[in-house]
């Protein structure tokens, strides 16, 4: 059997180790990535790559002589511009042509690029991948001035990381409050209060509408007349699932690949995993596309076993972390849609926790330096439990008696 | 370079070479090890690279920080000798070493 795996991010890299873990795996796998780095972990980018405790070594998911001992063929900095399923090929930007008996897409996604007058000046930056974030590092320098367009984790986490490295942040944000998109009221609130005790400007409430320069980046212009001077500018501002391959070549595809519970597409021969994928989680009732490690991970082990015919349904409570500054932030369950939220601990503290409720029914914790709250909520989430808001504000009581 | 031996609930185990500064998670994962999948990187909210860490080790070893206790009292079968072995770093030290896997993650 030859396994060809279109993209080399994190699902890819675990697709890899699952096959090579199988004993009935007696196939070959190409690997065909667009970028020149082997599979490697995008979380650190934001925070220890960032600034600098982490090396390219480090975030690398596994050496290079792992691949080679192990028979994987790598064909790095290679694009896929299209897919022949009738033939079962797929071909390379460069004229080749590879065929496959499993195909398995792990294309995840890229970054939402602003389209404002002046957003392609040399000085805006996206953090994304290795190459993107090194350019952006080089350009850290203490005292230097640093304006975050996106109060998204990503956008926070890179204000943190350089705000640590001693420059001046601003972060500007569109919403209300940061984190507005995943996160009660309550979380916002504390981040923008910690991120503003470490000299971090956070603006809401600031919609950007260009920006301006000669050579490079000079100011970013806002909605209400202001001007903002700066060299230096990252945006966060979410991502794009690539679907584009799978659609061209007839694959349902609805904000990401449609695949089932086995990270199957609709066609026999190919799987997907990752940021890419709209898939059903039962847990919720509902198709959800993650943009997550655990997702990554976790479908692109169900993924592998289809691949050897022998599916195993893909069903897992989410999970999340963003660490920022000392502060750890880990989040179980998706929120969206509660209609309740209870507060464990106190903020001014610096560890709390918010549960999040649906008609009763636990769907989410957010856990602030509170790691125990996360593990069992866990377990809570997936169990279903109606939680008794009396005894979850009750300190006194232990986490693993709170339910 | 250090050896790291790591042994599963069957009684099979495997010898590894780890670099130094790598994690005792770097280094099951570089090798194929079953049971340790370290799907955070080390980031300490995964608890998905327990390992129980040979008697004879768990003082050189040493205890786990509070952040790792707080994920670890939750993992599946805790018990005296746990640690997560993504925040174990090899040092000359550790040459040698013996770590158990459980058997579900
Ligand atoms: C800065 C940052 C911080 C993050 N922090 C966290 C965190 O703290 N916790 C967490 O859980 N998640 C975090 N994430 C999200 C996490 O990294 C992603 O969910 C994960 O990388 C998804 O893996 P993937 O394999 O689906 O996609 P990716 O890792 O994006 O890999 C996809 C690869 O496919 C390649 N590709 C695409 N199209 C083609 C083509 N046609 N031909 C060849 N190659 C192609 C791309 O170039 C890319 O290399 C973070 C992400 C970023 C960017
Ligand atoms: S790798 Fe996630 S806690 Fe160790």
């Amino acid at each position: 059997m030859k396994v060809v795996i279109i993209g080399g991010g994190h699902a890819a890299g675990q697709i890899i180790s699952s096959l090579l873990m199988d004993e009935d795996f007696n196939g070959t796998i190409t690997l065909i990535g667009e970028e020149t780095w082997l599979p490697y972990q995008r979380p650190p980018l934001s925070k220890q790559f960032l600034t600098g405790e982490m090396t390219i070594e480090q975030v690398t998911l596994h050496p290079a002589e792992f691949y080679e001992t192990n028979g994987v063929e790598m064909k790095l900095g290679c694009r896929v511009n299209a897919i022949d399923r009738t033939a079962r090929t797929v071909s390379l930007e460069n004229g080749e042509t590879i065929a496959y008996d499993k195909l398995a897409l792990t294309t995840g996604t890229r970054v939402r690029r602003l389209s404002l007058p002046g957003a392609d000046l040399d000085g805006i930056h996206y953090v994304r991948t290795i190459d993107g974030t090194e350019t952006l590092r080089n350009n850290f320098a203490p005292d230097k001035s640093l304006c975050v367009v996106g109060g998204g984790y990503i956008g926070l986490e890179v204000a943190a990381a350089a705000a640590t490295s001693g420059m001046k942040v601003t972060v500007m944000e569109m919403d209300e409050r940061v984190m507005n998109r995943v996160v009660a009221p309550q979380v916002s609130a504390f981040y923008e209060k910690m991120h503003r005790s470490h000299d971090v400007e956070i603006r809401t409430n600031v919609a950007v509408t260009g920006f301006t320069g000669q050579d490079g980046l000079m100011a970013i212009t806002c909605q209400d007349g202001s001007s903002f001077e700066t060299s230096l500018c990252v945006v966060g501002v979410g991502v794009i699932p690539n679907s584009e391959l799978a659609e061209d070549c007839g694959l349902k595809c609805d904000n990401g690949i449609t695949v089932d519970q086995f990270a199957q597409s609709e066609d026999p021969d190919i799987v997907a995993a990752g940021d890419c994928t709209n898939h059903p989680n039962a847990i919720f009732g509902t198709r959800i596309r993650l943009e997550s490690v655990q997702n990554a991970v976790d479908q692109a082990k169900a993924a592998a076993l289809s691949i050897m015919g022998k599916p195993a349904v893909y069903c897992a409570v989410p999970w999340f972390w963003s660490n920022q500054f000392d502060t750890k932030l880990q989040i179980v369950g998706l929120s969206q849609g509660y209609d309740q939220t209870i507060l464990r601990g106190n903020p001014n503290d610096g560890a709390f926790s918010v549960f999040y409720l649906k008609e009763g029914i636990l769907i989410a914790v957010d856990a602030i330096n509170s790691g125990r709250e996360y593990m069992m909520g866990r377990k809570w989430i997936a169990d279903h439990v109606r939680p008794d808001p009396e005894r979850i504000v009750d300190t006194t009581i232990s986490v693993k008696e709170l339910i | 370079m250090a050896i790291v031996t790591y042994t599963q609930q069957d009684g099979t185990s495997k010898d590894v070479t780890v670099k130094i500064g790598q994690s005792v998670k770097d280094g099951a994962v570089n090798n194929l090890i079953p049971g340790i999948f370290g799907e955070c990187g080390g980031a300490c909210a995964c608890a998905t690279c327990h390992v129980y860490i040979n008697d004879q080790w768990v003082e050189k070893v040493g205890p786990a920080g509070d952040a790792e206790k707080d994920i670890l009292e939750f993992a599946e079968d805790v018990r005296e000798n746990s640690r997560l072995s993504c925040q174990i770093n090899i040092s000359e030290d550790l040459d040698g070493l013996i770590v158990y896997v459980p058997d579900e993650q």
